[in-house]
């Protein structure tokens, strides 16, 4: 009987009359989505805030793997605290460590080999696609799919192998240094990388294939968290979060840093700046590392020699050279213990993590230890967003936003 | 950009900002502006809009902190153009009493940003709309990132067995967190040497 005129809502009282005059007292819903949730996507609380099943208020709770990474940081020296970075985003650990390092070469004014150069472009463009393999095939698991990131985590897994060989580790790397990289790369691991070059990019057609065209992938990301030019300024987005909405900006592009501006390469845009679009970006994104590792691996043919900075107080002799030389032996010793100092000053250095802007602002007082090291995380301000974009979303919708704004813990509880 | 050019833009903008800004300075390739706890909302709107310099992004907020001082507290802006390819960094400083107006009406993404520099120093910003700790525990207390907090915390949680819950407890360390002294007896070190004391009597 009711169902015959359309129940009127009385938006004042935020109740329901119904069509005999009764009066339904509409409730809204707090839930408590996560901290443990597989779509929170590592340990994020959101407290939400549901009209039905429209959300009108996110709130996100995080902290809830702060390290004090910035404190901890103030009581080592520069040396022992590379590692940290590797843990902020441990999804593309080294792309950290890059900010961090040309920091202290910015401050300290090192110049680094052209060899190490190349092989850090090389590594940034390893952990993007790890990045990027994680995200694409995570967020379609979001939306419900499963067999993405099982065809993801293989092709992961392979780059992990390459971290392993290149510094020991498969996460925590630990490999750039201020003044290049720690070792070099053997022409063994030059050639495997080259080989898998040359197979990814029919396995990322597949997954291409398999998630692009899908019906249920579109409907879930097509006009869902849409994000203006004006918006993406405004909330602090950098990377793929700009780029997704057509603002051409890409750090390797605007402030080009070690060799980026040699190489050749293209920046996707997207011209919605929904999720789909992101996903996209994304997409292509791999596509475009993968050109740009093929450079690399041939600019590592081409161009022999150190790949980290030689006779400097920043960077330990060599091995050979301490068994003969006791100034080599009490520098090393020194080097590990006291640690190089790096002359008082300010700097702010950026590179194009994969998952936008990551930024060290480092404050050096001369002595042996940061003074103040603010670590500027993309993830940070893209989820203060969150609250914005997934406003009057579906409930099911919040998991797909939170899928394409690319989050990880690590860098944003820092 | 330009050590020259970075000079030319801070002096562009000390003139146009009528006394808001107090002084730049240029170092390691990159532009510093001082201004003042009163000013900093209107500088920063300022250059967010003025054509000729629109730094339309703040990318990062925080504090330093610098005991010493009577106005112990940076609070650090770096700010981005993107149509002009430039980063600028603005700085006010601020105790543990005077607040900061919050700069959200201009740029709403400080909003996480200044609640994470109010949870580490306990720096106020007058105008936040939900001005509540971000990155601690619930139910913190102090500020961390402070000089004079110990880099270990005064509190270490476990769980307890017997009440089946998270029980918070004062640190207890196995060992003493050893912090060397690595200034040079020749250079800097502010204290007096052991025995040196003796040496005018």
């Amino acid at each position: 009987m009711a169902s015959e005129t359309p129940a009127v809502a009385d938006s004042a009282a935020g109740n329901v009359v119904s069509a005999d005059g009764e009066e339904t007292r509409l409730r809204k819903f707090n839930i408590n989505f996560g901290p443990q949730h597989p779509a929170a996507h590592g340990v994020l609380r959101l407290v939400l805030e549901l009209d039905g099943e429209v959300v009108e208020r996110v709130d996100p709770h995080i902290g809830l793997l702060h390290r004090g990474t910035e404190k901890l940081m103030e009581a080592r020296t520069y040396l022992q605290n590379t590692p940290y970075f590797d843990r902020l985003d441990y999804v593309a650990p080294m792309n950290q460590e890059h900010a961090f390092v040309l920091a202290i070469e910015k401050l300290a004014g090192i110049e680094v080999p052209y060899r190490g150069k190349v092989i850090r472009v090389l590594f940034d463009e390893i952990g993007r696609i790890l990045s990027h393999l994680l995200n694409v095939t995570t967020q379609a698991m979001d939306v419900g799919a499963l067999t993405p990131p099982l065809w993801g985590f293989e092709e992961r897994e392979k780059l992990m192998i390459f971290y392993e060989r290149a510094s020991g580790a498969r996460l925590h790397a630990n490999y750039y240094r201020p003044g290049g990289v720690h070792q070099d790369l053997t022409p063994e691991l030059i050639a495997d990388m080259r080989r898998w070059c040359a197979e990814f990019p029919r396995k990322l057609d597949d997954i291409d294939n398999l998630i692009t065209p899908n019906r249920i992938f579109k409907q879930r990301n097509v006009d869902i968290g849409v994000v203006t030019q004006e918006e993406a300024y405004a909330w602090g987005f950098t990377g793929v979060m700009l780029r997704g909405s057509g603002i051409a900006w890409d750090l390797r592009k605007a402030q080009p840093y070690e060799i980026y501006a040699d190489l050749d390469f293209d920046i996707p845009l997207g011209k919605n700046g929904d999720c789909y679009d992101r996903y996209l970006v994304r997409m292509e994104e791999m596509r475009q590392s993968v050109k740009i590792m093929n450079q690399c691996l041939d600019l590592l043919d081409k161009h022999k020699g150190p790949v980290l900075l030689e006779n400097s107080k920043y960077t330990p002799p060599r091995r050979g050279e301490m068994k003969r030389s006791m100034e080599a032996l009490i520098h090393h010793f020194k080097l590990y213990t006291e640690g190089f100092h790096v002359p008082a000053g300010e700097v702010y250095t950026a590179v194009e993590a994969p998952k936008g802007e990551f930024g060290v602002y480092l404050v050096g007082d001369g002595t042996n230890k940061p003074y103040r090291c603010k670590i500027r995380a993309p993830g940070y301000s893209h989820l203060q967003a969150l609250d914005w974009m997934a406003r009057g979303h579906m409930l099911a919708d919040v998991s797909a936003v939170l899928g394409s704004l690319d989050i990880v813990f690590g860098e944003v509880d820092r | 950009m330009s050590t020259k050019a970075l000079q030319e833009l801070g002096q562009a903008i000390l003139d146009r900002s009528g006394g808001r800004a107090q002084r730049f300075e240029v170092a390691v390739e990159e532009l510093t502006v001082h201004t003042t706890v009163d000013h900093v909302v209107e500088l920063l709107r300022l250059l967010r809009d003025d054509v000729s310099f629109r730094f339309n992004q703040l990318t990062d907020l925080c504090g330093v902190d610098y005991p010493e001082r009577p106005l112990r507290f940076d609070v650090v802006y770096q700010l981005i153009s993107y149509t002009k390819n430039v980063r600028l960094r603005v700085k006010v400083q601020t105790d543990e009493e005077t607040p900061v107006p919050s700069v959200t009406p201009v740029h709403p993404c400080a909003d996480w940003f200044e609640r994470e520099t109010f949870d580490m120093y306990g720096v106020f910003f007058s105008g936040h709309p939900d001005l509540r700790r971000i990155l601690t525990d619930y139910g913190f207390h102090g500020h961390p990132l402070r000089k004079d907090f110990p880099m270990t915390g005064y509190v270490e949680v476990r769980w307890d067995e017997e009440l089946k819950r998270v029980v918070y407890e004062p640190v207890k360390l196995v060992q003493e967190y050893r912090a060397f002294d690595f200034l040079s007896p020749w250079e800097g070190a502010q204290y007096v040497l052991p025995g040196d004391e003796k040496a005018g009597g």
